[in-house]
């Protein structure tokens, strides 16, 4: 219904990630647990961004769309849009 | 990066103990639960020990705080928990508390024992008064005292008959078990019959028995008989009947007279309350010591097990203690010596050894829950990589992935968020029921499952089984619908149609966060979801592999291995990327290179890959991109190479190291020293077999535990079709009703509803995604670097909660 880009996603979760991942491991006190936190900061915008990455990249160039039944089609249509 | 990367540096100590201070030294370590102990006389029998006699004193004084126990509970007193922990008490103390503990059990037992008699005397005379009482109704006429007025009953003998019969009318009174009375009538009846006249009355108020205790409705009987022998006989059934019988006078004054005698014992009987009293200050006194003389005769028992475990040097008059000790405590260790110790004269020394130290890992309580999934599967070899810190984040995620729905993932967040803050209510900590135990230990664990689940429930866009468009979707069906022209009438006939990525202004670009919501409306949704998730299952299986892959290199590093990183790092890495990684990046380019547009002649990736193996190719499966075919060729030959150099390389190595002229270097854990000819063939016999059995569970192992990934993709299927069920099969069911009686049908509904989401969904659902995670972990991810071969530091302490 509406266009989406694929740029503006990409670069804000990007960047959100890299924050999390590596600019807020400078920020953790000092402290006997600063290597743990520092590992989960890490692990965690790792496996977050690349889950996310996969499910855009899925999405990006379709190969075929969305089988609707003509119900849906009509509400879709008529109503929503 | 503290301990938790890798388990701390251990090193065996030894400790040398003066005899006089070497009770109190222990009893510090103990206080601060250091060390682990080692036996030094492990062929000496329990009975032959240095402490033996100690040891027994501490079992006799834990029998009698038994015995006090028991007394404690008999009486109804729970014994409170001991409030702070008492140190193990010196010598004099303990002969203290043995000859208080003694005093107190011998008073308790004479005590018990005057009052248990004292109350045995009372019920006697009571019972004796009952049944003179009772009697006094079928042999007088003029009432007794305790009888009620008005009775009007002509009784059963009449007096006056007394003078006109020649044999004198005896009786037999006495109390009988109810249960036996017809039983006792009847035989009665059959011995002596007609002989006698017996009356049965109930006890007015019930009384203790004194075999079992409990309150019994006695049954007084009054049998008067004629004849000596009658007498006999009755008196011997009645024995048999285990009847007491008391002696009834028959004149009318004499059993007035036993009455007020009774009645003046009774009164006597007071000092039975003074009795009681005095056993309730006992059990109070007993009930104050009690736990605190537990907690110290437990430590004192504890110490002298360990101190039988020391040898006794007679040279030099001191005990020889060996000890597992954390090299990061030594000076704590030198402290407690020093605090325990009246001169100063014990001391620590480390020894060098080459047995493999027992692994310790330090963890707090956010950790320790993720340690112990770790441990379950072994425990860290010395000083070898802990798989835990990553498991911490890696764990929840792959659950999450095989769990992912918003709103069953809130719904296990907020169930874990209330266990973590209310982690120390007293109610939660000490539940006995085992599951509710399990749950409680893994809260943090769930925590973070439950974190993750709302995560990948936005990506998957599944709340409950419903997509939110959190974005307006991407598809658009007017424009498809203006393409196409499809109106109302072409609707009706047609009842599913497809809308085409090709057609201009359809398709606007992917959804930003997550699967677009059109496609949980879609009839075909499965063929998009499906060929997603099995990519994305791949994808993260390589990239948790070969991340498994990278951690051996820590391994390698720490160990001074440095020719496995070239002999057995690198052939994996090549081996791992050349093949899998190579379809990790035909998986990306055909995402990122085809689009509707070349949709009928997309290539297909699976047979692309089995070609890649057969060496063969497919005419009508076009290449991905220009000279695919050779790059592929050069990739599986160099695949193939690195099997040799992994079979091969190490034991190779290691055999031209032991030709070479032998230098002076560290030698590491692990390492081989053959010293003859034929020690260097077996031991490369050894070494090459087990190269072997690696390099196959390797190049076997990235297939089919690739493959084995896939089931993240069958879990988050089977957890989606679950939720999609039970929507559209009872939740929606009571939406369509829309009157008011459709909204309390809803109720109801809702239940049914609820119950099921938590004990399908969550329960079931999450279990199965936790024991899939976890094999994922030990299997697939820990095989690749983890050895697991290691023993756990268990250090002497005394800990609170084996106390109770």
């Amino acid at each position: 219904m509406t266009a989406h880009s694929f740029a503006l996603p990409l670069v804000l979760f990007s960047a959100f990630c890299r924050l999390v991942g590596i600019a807020a491991p400078w920020f953790v006190p000092k402290g006997p647990n600063r290597g743990v936190i520092i590992t989960m900061l890490v692990t965690t915008a790792v496996c977050c961004y690349l889950f996310w990455l996969i499910a855009i990249l899925a999405q990006a160039n379709p190969l075929f769309g969305p089988q609707l039944k003509n119900e849906t089609i009509w509400y879709v249509r008529f109503l929503w849009e | 990066m503290g301990s938790l990367f890798r388990s701390e540096e251990v090193c065996l100590a030894q400790l040398f103990l003066q005899s006089a201070s070497a009770y109190s030294c222990i009893s510090e370590l103990g206080e601060r639960g250091l060390l682990e102990f080692r036996d030094l006389n492990p062929k000496v029998s329990p009975f032959q020990r240095r402490f033996v006699g100690e040891v027994r004193r501490c079992e006799e004084m834990e029998k009698t705080f038994t015995f006090l126990q028991q007394e404690l509970r008999a009486a109804g007193r729970l014994p409170a928990p001991c409030p702070e922990s008492p140190r193990a008490p010196a010598a004099r103390e303990a002969l203290r508390v043995q000859e208080q503990s003694e005093q107190l059990a011998q008073e308790l037992r004479e005590v018990s024992r005057s009052r248990s008699s004292l109350r045995d005397r009372l019920r006697d005379l009571r019972q004796h008064l009952h049944v003179l009482r009772e009697g006094q109704r079928f042999t007088s006429l003029p009432v007794g005292p305790g009888v009620p007025a008005g009775l009007g009953r002509e009784p059963i003998l009449d007096p006056s008959l007394h003078h006109h019969l020649d044999r004198k009318i005896n009786f037999v009174a006495g109390v009988i078990h109810p249960w036996r009375v017809t039983a006792f009538e009847r035989l009665l009846w059959r011995a002596c019959r007609g002989y006698l006249v017996a009356s049965f009355v109930e006890m007015p108020e019930p009384m203790e028995d004194p075999a079992t205790g409990e309150s019994i409705t006695w049954v007084i009987f009054l049998i008067s008989y004629w004849g000596e022998q009658i007498g006999q006989k009755i008196r011997k059934i009645s024995n048999c009947f285990h009847c007491q019988v008391y002696g009834y006078p028959e004149s009318e004054a004499s059993r007035t007279e036993a009455i007020t005698r009774l009645h003046g014992q009774i009164q006597e009987l007071s000092t039975l309350e003074e009795t009681e009293k005095y056993l309730a200050e006992v059990l109070d006194k007993v009930a104050q010591v009690l736990p605190t003389w537990r907690v110290q005769v437990q430590k004192m028992k504890a110490i002298y097990l360990v101190l039988n475990q020391c040898s006794f040097d007679v040279t030099k008059k001191c005990l020889i203690a060996e000890v597992w000790c954390p090299v990061r405590d030594l000076t704590q260790v030198q402290d407690a010596l020093r605090q325990g110790s009246v001169s100063g004269s014990c001391f620590v020394q480390r020894v060098p050894t080459t047995e493999s130290p027992p692994t310790l890992i330090r963890t707090n309580k956010f950790t320790a829950g993720f340690q112990s999934i770790v441990d379950a599967y072994g425990v860290a070899s010395y000083q070898e990589v802990n798989p835990a810190p990553y498991a911490i984040i890696t764990f929840p995620f792959i659950f999450a992935i095989m769990f992912g729905d918003v709103g069953h993932g809130l719904l296990m967040f907020l169930f874990a968020l209330w266990m973590v803050l209310y982690e120390d209510s007293p109610r939660l900590r000490q539940g006995t029921n085992e599951i509710w135990l399990t749950f409680f230990e893994g809260r943090y664990l769930i925590l973070l499952m439950g974190a993750f689940s709302i995560y990948t429930g936005f990506i998957y866009n599944e709340c409950f089984s419903k997509a939110t468009a959190i974005f307006p979707s991407a598809w658009s069906v007017a424009t498809m619908a203006n393409h196409s022209s499809w109106s109302s009438a072409y609707l009706a006939t047609h009842p599913s149609l497809t809308l085409d990525p090709n057609v201009t202004g359809v398709f606007q670009g992917p959804y930003p966060f997550g699967i677009d919501p059109i496609w949980s409306l879609a009839t075909n949704h499965l063929n998009f979801l499906n060929s997603f998730k099995m990519k994305m299952s791949v994808v993260l299986g390589i990239v948790h592999m070969g991340f498994g892959v990278m951690l051996g290199v820590f391994n390698h590093v720490h160990f001074q291995q440095r020719h496995r990183l070239v002999l057995e790092f690198l052939p994996e890495m090549i081996f791992l990327l050349a093949l899998f990684g190579y379809l990790v990046f035909l998986i990306f380019y055909k995402w990122i290179k085809f689009s509707a547009a070349d949709s009928r002649v997309a290539p297909s990736i699976l047979i692309h890959f089995i070609d890649m193996f057969l060496f063969t190719s497919n005419a009508e499966n076009l290449p991905l991109y220009p000279g695919q075919v050779p790059v592929q060729m050069v990739l599986v030959v160099l695949a193939l190479a690195s099997v040799p150099v992994l079979l091969l390389g190490t034991p190779l190595y290691q055999w031209c190291r032991q030709r070479a002229p032998r230098t002076v270097r560290p030698r590491a854990v692990g390492g081989f020293m053959g010293i003859t000819r034929r020690g260097i063939q077996h031991d490369f016999a050894e070494i090459f077999m087990h190269q072997a059995i690696h390099t196959i569970e390797y190049c076997l192992g990235c297939v089919s535990n690739t493959a084995s990934y896939l089931r993240l993709w069958a879990l988050s299927l089977a957890h989606a079709q679950l939720s999609e069920v039970l929507w559209s099969m009872v939740m929606r069911n009571g939406f369509v009703g829309l009157s008011y009686v459709g909204g309390v049908v809803l109720v109801p509904v809702f239940a049914a509803f609820a119950v099921l989401t938590v004990a399908i969904l969550l329960v079931m659902e999450g279990l199965s995604a936790f024991l899939h995670a976890l094999r994922l972990h030990w299997v697939e991810f820990q095989n690749k670097f983890y050895v697991g071969a290691g023993y756990k530091l268990c250090p002497f302490a005394f800990a609170p909660d084996t106390w109770e």
